[in-house]
């Protein structure tokens, strides 16, 4: 039988392959933020798994905040891709330097 | 196994594989199209979790707007692959190990006797329970001022994005909407009141 334990450790699996998305691609961006969604959809997965076991679904409703907070991230998030490679014409992480950070 | 045994593990191993080839894909297009998979699969799991209507608006709102998103952004910029994968496999050692840590230190938390080993309880739904109904009911009750502050992020997210790739070109003459709204007639066309002209004689 499938138990609470089940989904909290694929999201774990989830939330890990991740965070190592963003470990391989860290000169791609793009890829960047998709690890980023990736991490967030195991949040989300534990929060409907939550929901369901405790039969509250105060849950559910967090992940319709967050859906709507990740959306608006990525939609930024993109629009800063495309300036970035409008002005520099890459995006390498590598090259955005011009901070001096 | 039951059927909702079955269903989960198949579920699970799709969504697994789609998110490690999200990370892995050589072509940015296809790890696009992998995230898509992986949306489908999780939506897919929570229907098994009855939240169905998150289930659905994952797939339409992740799959139907942002992923597409991701898609026009991938095609619309020129990258050079090659470049970008330098040193994919140096960081792969570190990367793993951090990763099998992470994911074993959790695991390992997780699948402990707290969490729930035992099955989840069998919640039997009147077959005219509605998810959205009640979740709307939650929403638009006790949830409001969350949501109406959701709405301003939204407005301020649509409102950034338009601001930031925005382009003003130089090169083409364009006409300030301010100043042909605030035009007067005045402006235009002006009488001018002069003697008549005497006929010649």
């Amino acid at each position: 039988m499938i138990s609470l334990s089940h989904y909290l450790v694929l999201s774990a699996l989830l939330f890990s392959i991740g965070v190592v998305g963003i470990f391989l691609n860290r000169k791609n961006l793009i890829v960047l933020l998709m690890a980023i969604e990736l991490m967030l959809l195991a949040v989300n997965m534990n929060f409907v798994a939550f929901s369901h076991y405790l039969d509250n679904l105060a849950g559910q409703l967090f992940v319709f905040f967050i859906l709507t907070v990740a959306a608006a991230e990525s939609g930024i998030g993109l629009a800063i891709l495309v300036v970035l490679f409008r002005n520099m014409s890459t995006i390498d992480v590598d090259d955005l330097d011009s901070l001096k950070g | 196994m039951d059927s909702k045994t079955v269903v989960f593990y198949v579920l699970a191993a799709l969504l697994i594989f789609a998110a490690v080839r999200v990370i892995t894909a050589r072509n940015p297009v296809h790890a696009v199209l992998y995230l898509v998979l992986a949306f489908f699969n999780a939506g897919g799991l929570w229907l098994t979790l009855q939240a169905e209507f998150l289930a659905i608006a994952l797939i339409m709102v992740y799959v139907g707007a942002v992923m597409v998103l991701f898609l026009f952004v991938v095609m619309m910029l020129d990258i050079d692959i090659k470049r970008l994968r330098q040193g994919f496999w140096n960081y792969m050692p570190l990367a793993a190990t951090l990763g099998l840590l992470l994911a074993g230190e959790m695991a390992l938390v997780l699948s402990s006797d707290y969490f729930g080993t035992v099955a989840f309880p069998d919640r039997a739904m009147p077959a005219d329970y509605s998810n959205t109904k009640d979740l709307g009911r939650l929403l638009f009750t006790d949830y409001v001022y969350p949501f109406e502050l959701a709405s301003i992020i939204l407005l301020v997210a649509i409102i950034a994005a338009v601001m930031l790739t925005l382009r003003r070109r130089k090169d083409v003459r364009h006409l300030d909407p301010v100043k042909q709204i605030a035009v007067k007639h005045t402006d235009r066309l002006r009488v001018v009141q002069m003697p008549a002209e005497k006929e010649s004689e």
